[in-house]
């Protein structure tokens, strides 16, 4: 079975990051990046997957030379080879769709696993775009509401479980009011919610393995896509400075306050 | 230093370690005035961890040592000096000679299970008599047939209460001080051992023991390298202890600036930010670039020990490294506590926990004196009286 997995360089939350005053966009210098926390998701489930029905996971990102450190994150927690697609430049959901099509027409995978979406501008799109462009079934915000990690949850049924021939998926998704089962044909497209797993960490020996495995390298023209964006970012804004908090003498002011200012009470 | 892909990776695998599978514990440990070292080391191990610089066929990487000294680096994420102190030990401080001197027969019992954390381990160098001065240290290794019989005892050993093995420097001849000892792997199962626990000051999370040996019995294959060569053997493993224990301060001084920063930027007083006083931001600059530079001689240090760890200038600069984390350690502490005011001397201030901790930098693994005496001779400055 062939598993392929995106692998998305974010900003790290974990970063301050700020908008620069023109509005065009967020100040790079000094920021952190690391791979998008739904994808490690999606690559610790494909190995898990992989570990249980055989095959290989391969791991695709899109962007400048400095996705490979992203790429090599995934080869070191366990993924055998990656397709770096290397465009630099605007970029939005419908041509990231396009993009990852087309590796998946030529790498012909079974399963295409995505995060929900990325944290960085939290889109929730591209999983989606894949599958309608593909023409395969979806299962996205694959989950499980307990930690898997729990000896009780190791137990149970996991959230993605192949059919018994093999050509089939069925997938665990959190919905408003519980848990749905959906199950899809494969090849098919499932997107990862936050509580499908519980990633791995990068081993020392997988992180020195990760260096000799390999990376193909492939551009837009290449794989004939047209990547002009639909979509334009305008302007950037941060969201309004929170106000800092008063102290009230007494708690008699304090439910005039919520009262008569907040009107919450 | 170089900082290659690998670097960055291995960083942040262990701050993510540091930060899911020891911080969330610190408080509990501290306050059990133990850790429960067996897990700790067996998640380790599985990652890899704690065979950086050891060989491959004993299950380590065989990376050099830029590679253990950003590990150490990272472990300063943890929230109390305990956690990186203890590893240290089994990284970089009872592992060493033993990976270096010791035969395959007693690499594969010993060192293999360590890197695995299946075993854990400490170093016992110190004793009641004679810590500064390890020259002058009194356990004894008789030779009787196969056996050595070792008697004495060893003082301030970390890991001690919980160790599987021990690296233990003693005497096993009766020769010049400096050519009369030999480091010697002793099983803690061996019957004749005993321990007991010292209460501290600070590193709570951590178990420090005082051992006693009692006609305790090892076979002599038992001993690393030659007979006679363990004073030697020791001066060289000191010098990855001493990188380890500045590199694992960096992170954490890094951390307390920060935090004060942010604590004084909150707080009021006398119609502004405490940290709006010029005495208190630029007390602040002063100390961030003291960090600086400590983390520049570090680099340097490692870059050295790379090229070529027999390299006298080596010593003294690892030296240098030891001495300028514990001042600077007991300085930064003091500095930040203080802008914290009465929340500073409470027990469980981060700032508290790092004073009480940081404190041991300018005894512990030599201290600032004897360290200043290595740099003295390195400088050709030391009077002859004082060499030992
Ligand atoms: C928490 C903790 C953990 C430890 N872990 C270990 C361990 O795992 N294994 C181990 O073997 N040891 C360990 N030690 C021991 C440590 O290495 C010694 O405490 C240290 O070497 C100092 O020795 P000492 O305590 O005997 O002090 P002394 O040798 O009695 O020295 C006391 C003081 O005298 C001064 N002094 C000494 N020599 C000179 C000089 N030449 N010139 C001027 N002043 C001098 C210094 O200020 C020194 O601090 C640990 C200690 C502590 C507190
Ligand atoms: C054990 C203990 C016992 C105590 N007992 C009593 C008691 O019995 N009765 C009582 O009333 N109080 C008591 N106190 C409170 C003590 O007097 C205050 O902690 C002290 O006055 C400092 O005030 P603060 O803690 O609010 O610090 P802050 O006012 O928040 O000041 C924090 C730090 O900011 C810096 N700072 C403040 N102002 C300036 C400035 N203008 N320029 C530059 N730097 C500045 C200083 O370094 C200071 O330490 C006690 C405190 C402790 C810890």
């Amino acid at each position: 079975m062939k598993i392929l997995v995106t692998a998305k360089r974010v900003e790290d939350p974990e970063s301050k990051i700020k908008v620069k005053p023109d509005g065009s966009g967020i100040v790079q210098e000094g920021l952190k990046y690391k791979i998008n926390p739904f994808d490690e998701i999606g690559v610790e489930e494909g190995l898990r997957l992989v570990a249980k029905h055989g095959g290989e996971v391969v791991v695709v990102s899109i962007g400048g030379k400095e996705v490979q450190e992203q790429l090599r994150h995934a080869l070191a927690m366990g993924a055998t080879r990656a397709v770096w697609v290397n465009h630099t430049g605007p970029l939005d959901q419908m041509g990231v769709a396009g993009l990852l099509q087309k590796v998946a027409e030529k790498e012909k995978p079974d399963l295409v696993i995505l995060g929900k979406q990325a944290i960085d501008d939290d889109q929730n799109q591209v999983g989606q775009y894949l599958a309608e462009f593909l023409g395969w079934g979806q299962a996205t915000f694959a989950s499980k509401v307990e930690s898997l990690e729990s000896e009780q949850e190791k137990n149970k049924v996991p959230a993605l479980q192949m059919g018994a021939d093999n050509k089939s998926v069925r997938v665990v998704r959190e919905v408003d009011n519980g848990l749905a089962t959906l199950e899809c044909a494969l090849p098919a497209v499932v997107t990862t919610d936050l509580r499908l797993n519980l990633p791995r960490y990068a081993s020392l020996p997988g992180i020195m393995k990760a260096k000799s495995k390999p990376i193909e390298e492939l551009t837009p023209a290449k794989l004939s896509v047209d990547v002009t964006p639909k979509v334009q970012v305008l302007k950037m804004a941060s969201p309004p400075p929170r106000k800092a908090g008063i102290k009230v003498p007494d708690v008699a002011t304090l439910v005039d306050k919520l009262r008569n200012e907040a009107k919450v009470v | 230093m170089q900082q290659t892909q690998e670097h960055r990776a291995i960083r942040q695998t262990v701050r993510k370690f540091v930060e899911q599978e020891l911080n969330p514990h610190i408080d509990a440990w501290e306050a059990a005035e133990i850790f429960p070292a067996r897990e700790v080391f067996r998640k380790l191990g599985e990652l890899g961890l704690l065979g950086i610089t050891k060989p491959a066929e004993f299950g380590g990487l065989g990376l050099d040592a830029s590679f253990s000294v950003a590990f150490a680096e990272e472990l300063g994420h943890c929230t109390c000096g305990a956690l990186p102190m203890a590893i240290g030990v089994v990284t970089d401080m009872a592992t060493p000679a033993l990976a270096r001197f010791g035969s395959d027969a007693l690499r594969r019992e010993f060192l293999a299970p360590t890197l695995t954390g299946e075993r854990v381990c400490s170093i016992a160098v110190s004793e009641p008599g004679a810590g500064s001065d390890v020259a002058g240290v009194t356990t004894t290794a008789r030779r009787d047939g196969d056996d050595y019989v070792i008697d004495g005892s060893k003082m301030w050993i970390t890991n001690g209460m919980q160790a599987d093995w021990i690296c233990l420097l003693a005497n096993t001849g009766d020769g010049p001080a400096h050519a009369n000892k030999s480091l010697i792997v002793v099983p803690m199962d061996r019957p004749g051992i005993t321990r007991s626990k010292i209460r501290k000051l600070g590193m709570w999370a951590s178990d420090t023991a005082q051992l006693f040996f009692d006609g305790v019995r090892v076979p002599v294959r038992f001993r690393i390298g030659e007979e006679g060569r363990g004073f030697a053997m020791q001066m060289q493993q000191f010098q990855e202890e001493r990188l380890f224990v500045a590199a694992s301060t960096l992170v954490t001084f890094d951390r307390l600036i920060a935090q004060t920063a942010e604590y004084t930027r909150q707080r009021k007083a006398f119609g502004q930010p405490i940290l709006d006083n010029q005495t208190v931001h630029f007390r602040l600059a002063e100390l961030q670039t003291e960090v600086e530079a400590l983390r520049a001689l570090i680099y340097r240090t490692v870059e050295l020990y790379v090229e070529n760890k027999d390299d006298a200038e080596v010593v003294k600069l690892a030296s240098m490294c030891k001495l300028k984390s514990g001042r600077l350690a007991r300085e930064l502490a003091d500095g930040c506590l203080q802008y914290w005011g009465g929340m500073g001397f409470t027990w469980d201030n981060p700032v508290a926990r790092a004073y009480r901790d940081l404190r041991l930098g300018s005894i512990g693994g030599g201290a600032d004196e004897v360290m200043l005496g290595i740099i003295s001779k390195a400088m050709g400055t030391l009077p002859r009286k004082s060499r030992g």
